[in-house]
């Protein structure tokens, strides 16, 4: 290897980019989930009512009517109802349309940073992830949903979204006047949780309603629609890719020792021990392969930091690069077997005889 | 009745397929060295003498006949029987000296020790043997490093690092200056007389050919004189 750097380098390198793709990808994909969760359990609620026919991550507009929470409110043992509204800013960002007293009696407030809640119809509250990302404090504007919002207050991130707006005027930005997206509740006492979950699903029939230790729990990459299929596409791109690249660098190599080759073989070296050469050559190649990229999901990560700012959260995974290491060693064992298995039947004479 | 020869060559034929010509390389060779014995083969260019070597050597199995070395039959080894032989039995030296480029000229002939299963510490027969090869503080140095007299040594030096029992040195001196010929000439006789090493030469320099205690002349694939065993 050492005696060939840059063709090492460069295999090394193409190696390393699809252990990078699947770590980011997984990374991005908990990251975003994590993210989701820690604000989801930020809101202080026990009960999530989602509108019919909605996925676990999916849902789109505000299909339920803002009556169901009024009506909510008084369903024995429910402390608290608050609806919210939540519309797409572009990617996967997400603005909430909150009732903020509500929302203050469900979950304790926001902590604010810098500002206060609303006061009047432009204001936005962003986190401080949002406002350190995007460089923003109070009495600065952000654009969202084509409007520019005055920055009324800047809380502790961790509770239900990134930004948010007061609920009718999303609901009447977008069409929805008078619709939710979500209802979450608060429960009177914890052993009432199940009882009420039970009686909704009486009376709201087709409705998901999850605690949300529940919800919480079916949060994960394998509930994401498609994300299972999409991870599994990527490492299969990955093994195909660091199966070419070591296919073809070790057969360059083979080539390349032609001579060398038979050097060995008029030594006694045997057709394993020539096999074994090359084996551990695509080993190591897929080891630094790996090395590499779990190096270069820490860039992705400050690469996504620095070009998509408050947007997309990616993780360190540890977890997976063992699994991810294994994918590329998988890759470049199999595309060292058939240069290795060519120079091991190289024959010696023709092999001293190349120039 | 003297012991048996360490090499017995009878009726071996060799026949090389190139395209769709069937090419004889040995037309029946018959030979026995014995043990300790110098034998120097001459000949001109496609009389046969490489292809001899690489029957004897295990890296080419024979058309048909037979080579029993030290009473094994090669022609009945496996590619696997025959690895083995090139490990413990028979060594090279080659014309181009064919060192490993990548490797410093003790780590050349560690390889081959390792190869040759004998990994141990560097035993002191082999370091009066790198005395008398006169290489012991060039060790360091890769082949490119080297000069041709003193990449030739190293190779010397690999070939008999494991004590084989034959050393096939084919034109050892093909790439040398006259001086360096000899130098390399006189290390061979003396590997030869001081260890009793068996040695086969291909040469095409009857200077060199002297050196050896008897001279094999071949012609179209055939031994055509072969004085007796002294």
């Amino acid at each position: 290897m050492r005696y060939r750097p840059l063709r090492t380098l460069l295999s090394v390198l193409l190696i390393a980019i699809p252990v990078t793709l699947i770590l980011t990808l997984v990374g991005l994909s908990r990251g975003m989930l994590e993210e989701s969760k820690k604000r989801t359990s930020g809101i202080g609620a026990d009960i999530m009512v989602r509108p019919p026919g909605s996925s676990i991550i999916t849902f789109s507009g505000a299909p339920m009517d803002q009556r169901l929470v009024k009506m909510l409110r008084q369903w024995p043992h429910v402390a608290g109802a608050t609806g919210v509204i939540t519309q797409p800013v572009g990617g996967i960002s997400n603005v909430f349309g909150v009732d903020l007293d509500e929302f203050n009696k469900m979950s304790g407030g926001f902590d604010f940073i810098e500002g206060g809640p609303f006061k009047g119809p432009n204001d936005i509250l962003i986190d401080d992830f949002y406002a350190q990302q995007e460089k923003k404090h109070v009495g600065d504007t952000v654009n969202v949903l084509n409007h520019n919002w005055r920055v009324a207050g800047i809380y502790r991130a961790g509770k239900l979204a990134r930004m948010v707006l007061p609920i009718s005027v999303v609901q009447d930005l977008t069409g929805n006047t008078g619709r939710v997206s979500l209802i979450y509740l608060k429960v009177d006492r914890a052993e009432n949780i199940n009882p009420v979950i039970a009686s909704l699903h009486e009376k709201l029939e087709g409705y998901p309603i999850y605690s949300m230790p529940e919800y919480l729990s079916l949060v994960s990459i394998e509930n994401v629609p498609a994300l299972n299929s999409f991870i599994h596409v990527v490492i299969g791109i990955g093994i195909v890719i660091g199966f070419a690249v070591v296919c073809l660098s070790m057969y360059m190599a083979v080539l390349q020792r032609t001579r060398e080759i038979g050097i060995l073989k008029s030594l006694g070296a045997s057709r394993m021990y020539i096999l074994v050469l090359i084996v551990a050559e695509a080993f190591m190649m897929g080891l630094f392969g790996t090395l590499l990229g779990i190096l270069f999901s820490f860039g992705a990560r400050w690469a996504i930091l620095a070009l998509v700012p408050a947007s997309l959260q990616q993780a360190i995974v540890p977890d997976w690069w063992l699994r991810a290491g294994l994918i590329a060693l998988f890759a470049s064992l199999l595309g060292a077997l058939y240069p290795g298995f060519r120079a091991a039947r190289q024959d010696p004479i023709e092999a001293l005889a190349y120039e | 009745m003297s012991e048996a020869p360490l090499i017995e060559i009878r009726d071996l034929r060799k026949v090389y397929r190139v395209g769709r010509v069937d090419v004889e390389a040995l037309r029946g060779v018959d030979l026995d060295v014995a043990r300790g014995e110098f034998v120097a083969i001459v000949g001109p260019s496609g009389s046969g003498k490489s292809t001899l070597f690489h029957i004897v050597g295990g890296l080419t199995p024979a058309s048909s006949g037979s080579v029993r070395i030290a009473g094994r039959e090669v022609g009945a080894m496996s590619d696997a029987g025959r690895t083995r032989l090139r490990k413990t039995t028979v060594s090279f030296v080659f014309q181009k000296f064919n060192l490993l480029p990548n490797l410093t000229a003790a780590d050349n002939i560690e390889l081959a020790r390792f190869l040759g299963g004998k990994n141990h510490a560097a035993d002191p027969h082999f370091q009066d043997v790198l005395k008398l090869l006169g290489i012991a503080d060039r060790l360091r140095h890769k082949p490119s490093e080297l000069s041709g007299g003193e990449q030739q040594r190293v190779a010397i030096a690999r070939a008999v690092v494991n004590h084989p029992a034959i050393l096939l040195a084919d034109e050892p001196t093909g790439n040398l200056d006259s001086v360096n010929s000899r130098t390399v000439l006189e290390l061979l006789r003396d590997l030869n007389q001081r260890l009793g090493q068996t040695i086969l030469m291909i040469t095409h320099n009857p200077e060199a050919a002297a050196y050896g205690h008897r001279i094999v002349h071949m012609h179209d694939g055939r031994i055509v004189a072969t004085p007796p065993p002294t």
